[in-house]
């Protein structure tokens, strides 16, 4: 067992913010409250070092394994990962001046992020069932401590403790999947494991016992029906800040995972899983599309339309294409940068003890500031697919995926769900448009976030009317790691 | 030509960037601003569409102006664009309206000038956009896009009701698309990869597939049309809407779905629309005669003229579906003068409306006594709604007539049946609205037409009289593209 140094060049973001959240945790306790937003601005300063790394560490069409083929680093892991840090930078920014109204710009948020953020990274890069399950339990762990962070909300307690139940819930099936295949191929490895499954290894029973459990799993962290009753509390009870990274940054994780698992592990038993996918998509667009017209609360409906919008993602994974891949891969992009933009709408209207959370405080938006009515406006037809915003082109290639793959009939179903889905979009913007406001507190937000928001709802648009860059990218990335 | 090869371009791109100008003019205090702008806009718009028509060739069926870059090659869809003597005519037409739009709205608006008018400017881009679209793909993206603004023009500055229209015209014309959608993806991989709409032209179909294809484009366009059943989103929409976007609504928006049954059902699956034509015939029937019989009895004007919309649209979708050359050309021809016979009406009630805030009958009458030039151009344009010979309402309706009696004696019976309906229906109403005594006093102090709206209603009295009495140029453009779509059309693609 030779070790050198240059092992561990693969992975050196993960090294590097694994010292640097470290560093950022003590180097807290030694300022004062009003120097925190030093702590702010060393958690951005990290994200950037991830990124220059990811970004000079990059190796192109080589795919690199390390720590005994337990870690990957190939086009797909660099790509995701410099997403995700680009996502987390971006919750940051939108959540500054929220955290500090409420009290939550404290050290702890910054650092259980970071780990967060790091078990996310692990996840993407895993290769073995281990370092998966590793890169999910600290992602977890860290996330389960952030919705609670806010002591004294009963909501949040309440949220915080039922993913904590479910989450260890799924991470038990999860397990026991893992062990079955374990059993059935003597292997952890997953790259192993494709190979053995590929040659036939394997008692067929164990394997799909297995399987149903691991793909139970999955559902249950992407959310997806019938796994999906977290979803709606957790977003709801969890701070806004929270929230947005639950809904956008850890999509690019569980994209991630599923690929890891299904597409590389798991690819032989493609026949069992397509069908398994087949219900939970339809059941989730079903659910999350009917539930989200009967919400009042902005957060919980975004949260059912969060399920919809996974349950159309595994439309793009069950069609178990190259083509399919990558048009999810798109599609998670697609639905991380509009989602960003929503949540971060919310935390922009709001105000020091005051939560735009609910639909009716979107009312009159045009009348009180018609350009963030309008950068609401087009992310509401994203998350809708309306042309010509990114959320098109990402239903158009999942949907063309699938129609490929054969199943014509779950892309008839899949657009009749997004015709409702359709519906409570629309009222939001009937909310902002047609209707007068009964807020009428002036909207300040700090430049940052008014710069952000502005770039991220033009770039719904932009993306949308030029989406060959982003959608190749995906493809290139999917192509060259599989 | 100052245009070069991307007069297409320009005709989509001038009205969507003065849009975007007028947009940022922002708030109402620059109103006056935002309106010369639109205008300006609007008639830039026109003014860049012209040479289609002085430099169209009326020799060739050919697509022309043709312009082709990739746009989004992952998916293999391109920027392609072109015109045939379908599609011109209608860009002419949206072109043209957006203008009187612009002016219609000028004093009317007061609220949020520059978001209205530029919701109309980009719409009327986009509209263009959708004509011109020659890649299947770049066509939805034009023909879903484009019912944003009108979503927003309606529930903004509609009548008491508007949200609900709002909503239901949205929904409505989504689930018709979103089908249509899936359509396309399919004849992409039928094609291998190509969303070109030529190459879906070409491509051999069995009949089943046919038929669940057209029943596909069926939906969404006979949502647009709007035929019969799937018209009660239109009466409520029109309705609601402020008079520009009823304008739009009925001079632009309803030949959309006349025209993709030109461009999408007829070539592309042609035996599929030989095998459904009479089911489609039988539609139109009945919407020619049960909703004239509808319109009868509205009390409400603009209720009246939009059921009389869907009822002359039934011509358009009957003259389509005879598979005849003069048929096709009527319908048309009644495509277009129905875009300026109804943004007549449509203004016309505006016009009242302004005035007394009232569209219902009852609180007119004796308006030849205090606006006697206003009831000159109404009785103009409610003859061409008639059909009168001598307007252009007249000349689609006869050639479509006419075309019936070639293929079922019973067709075109029921067809004319129309001509005595629509007599009622509008003579009954203009009667009860402009003559009688004046009972009301405020009916007595309303103001005769102001320049602005005289000029607006005089361009297309001009234009409907123009058409009735010489529709040779208008015809002469369709010519080959219809010969040339009936030719494809008589072919079986069966394999």
């Amino acid at each position: 067992m030779n070790f050198s140094v240059r092992d561990l060049m693969p992975m050196l973001p993960e090294i590097f913010l694994l010292a640097a959240t470290c560093f950022i945790l003590i180097f807290d306790l030694f300022l004062s409250d009003r120097r925190r937003h030093v702590t702010y601005l060393l958690t951005l300063a990290a994200l950037l070092g991830c990124g220059w790394l990811s970004f000079a560490t990059m190796t192109g069409s080589t795919v690199t394994y390390t720590m005994h083929g337990m870690f990957v680093d190939d086009l797909l892991s660099g790509t995701l990962k410099l997403m995700l840090y680009v996502t987390v930078a971006a919750v940051l920014v939108y959540s500054r001046q929220y955290l500090h109204k409420r009290g939550m710009f404290r050290g702890e948020f910054f650092a259980l992020l970071l780990f967060a953020t790091l078990g996310m990274m692990v996840m993407i890069s895993a290769s073995s069932f281990l370092t998966l399950y590793m890169g999910l339990e600290l992602l977890s762990l860290s996330l389960y401590a952030l919705v609670a962070m806010q002591r004294d909300s009963a909501l949040a307690a309440e949220a915080s403790m039922k993913y904590f139940i479910l989450g260890a819930l799924a991470s038990g099936m999860l397990l026991y999947g893992m062990s079955m295949i374990y059993g059935a191929t003597g292997t952890l490895d997953i790259t192993q494991i494709g190979l053995l499954l590929q040659a036939g290894v394997g008692n067929s029973t164990v394997l799909a016992f297995g399987l149903v459990f691991i793909v139970a799993g999955i559902a249950f962290k992407l959310g997806v029906a019938p796994f999906h009753m977290w979803v709606p509390d957790v977003y709801q009870g969890a701070p806004t800040a929270v929230t947005l990274f639950i809904g956008t940054a850890t999509k690019l994780a569980a994209f991630a995972f599923v690929i890891r698992l299904l597409a590389q592990g798991l690819v032989a038993l493609a026949g069992d899983w397509q069908q398994m996918l087949v219900i939970l998509s339809v059941l989730s667009m079903a659910i999350g599309n009917i539930t989200a017209i009967a919400q009042t609360n902005l957060k919980r409906m975004l949260a059912y339309s969060t399920i919809a919008h996974m349950g159309f993602l595994l439309l793009g994974i069950l069609a178990a294409s190259i083509d399919g891949y990558s048009s999810a891969m798109f599609y998670v992009v697609a639905y991380v940068i509009t989602g960003l933009g929503s949540f971060g709408m919310i935390m922009l209207l709001s105000r020091r003890g005051f939560e735009a959370d609910k639909l009716e405080d979107l009312k009159g938006l045009n009348q009180r500031n018609p350009w963030y009515a309008f950068l609401m406006l087009l992310l509401m037809f994203s998350l809708a697919g309306i042309p010509p915003t990114i959320g098109f082109y990402a239903k158009l290639a999942v949907l063309q995926a699938v129609v490929n793959a054969g199943y014509t009939w779950l892309a008839v179903v899949a657009v009749m769900f997004s015709l409702i889905g359709a519906f409570y979009y629309l009222r939001i913007v009937k909310l902002m448009y047609f209707e007068a406001p009964v807020d009428t507190h002036d909207i300040r937000p700090a430049l940052d976030m008014r710069v952000l928001m502005g770039v991220n709802g033009l770039a719904v648009l932009a993306l949308g009317i030029l989406p060959q860059a982003l959608m190749s990218v995906c493809l290139y990335a999917v192509e060259q790691s599989l | 030509m100052l245009a070069g090869h991307h007069l297409l371009s320009l005709v989509i791109w001038v009205p969507i960037l003065s849009g975007v100008l007028v947009l940022a003019t922002g708030s109402d205090r620059q109103a006056v601003l935002a309106r010369i702008l639109a205008l300006f806009g609007a008639l830039a718009g026109l003014f860049v569409a012209w040479p289609l028509y002085t430099q169209f060739n009326v020799q060739t069926a050919d697509m022309q102006f043709t312009e082709f870059s990739s746009w989004i090659p992952a998916l293999n869809i391109n920027y392609h664009l072109g015109v045939d003597g379908i599609s011109m005519p209608l860009m002419l037409l949206n072109s043209f309206t957006t203008v009187l739009v612009v002016i219609a709205g000028w004093r009317v608006i007061q609220n949020k000038v520059s978001q209205y008018m530029a919701a109309f400017l980009i719409m009327s881009g986009l509209i263009n956009g959708m004509f011109a679209a020659l890649d299947a793909m770049l066509f939805y993206v034009f023909f879903e896009a484009m019912l944003i603004p009108l979503f927003l023009v309606i529930g903004v500055w509609g009548g008491p009701r508007r949200v609900y229209a709002a909503i239901k015209f949205f929904l409505y014309t989504l689930l018709g698309s979103l089908l249509m959608l899936v359509a396309f993806i399919y004849l992409f991989f039928q094609c291998n990869g190509s969303f070109e709409i030529l190459d879906f032209q070409a491509l051999p179909l069995s009949l089943p597939v046919q038929i669940l294809l057209f029943i596909a484009f069926f939906m969404a366009f006979a949502v647009k049309v709007p035929m019969w059943p799937v018209h009660t989103w239109l009466p409520d929409a029109h309705v609601e809407a402020p008079t520009g976007g009823s304008v739009v609504l009925a001079a632009i928006t309803l030949k959309i779905g006349a025209y993709g049954f030109l461009r999408f059902n007829l070539p592309i699956v042609p035996d599929a629309s030989h095998y459904m034509a009479g089911f489609i015939i039988t539609l139109s029937l009945i919407a020619v005669v049960y909703i004239g019989l509808v319109a009868l009895v509205q009390s409400d004007m603009k209720k009246l003229i939009a059921y009389s919309s869907i009822s002359h649209m039934g011509f358009a979708t009957l003259g389509i579906f005879l598979f005849n050359t003069l048929g096709m050309e009527g319908a048309l021809v009644q495509m277009v003068s129905h875009g300026f016979v109804s943004a007549a009406m449509f203004l016309s009630v505006g016009v009242m409306y302004d005035r007394l805030h009232s569209r219902q009958i009852s609180d007119y009458g004796g308006l030849a006594k205090v606006m006697p030039v206003f009831a000159a151009f109404f009785m103009l344009f409610s003859m061409a709604n008639v059909g009168l010979p001598g307007t252009s309402g007249f000349v689609g309706e006869f050639m479509v007539i006419m075309a019936a009696m070639k293929v079922n004696f019973w067709y075109a019976f029921l067809a004319a049946i129309t001509l005595i309906l629509g007599a009622a229906y509008t003579l009954w109403m203009y009667k009860r609205v402009v003559f009688g005594d004046v009972v009301r006093d405020e009916v007595a102090k309303l103001r005769d037409l102001v320049p602005r709206e005289f000029f607006m209603l005089a361009v297309l009295a001009v234009l409907v009289l123009g058409m009735g009495l010489y529709p040779l140029p208008l015809t002469e453009i369709m010519h080959s593209s219809v010969n040339n779509l009936l030719a494809h059309v008589a072919q079986s693609k069966l394999p």
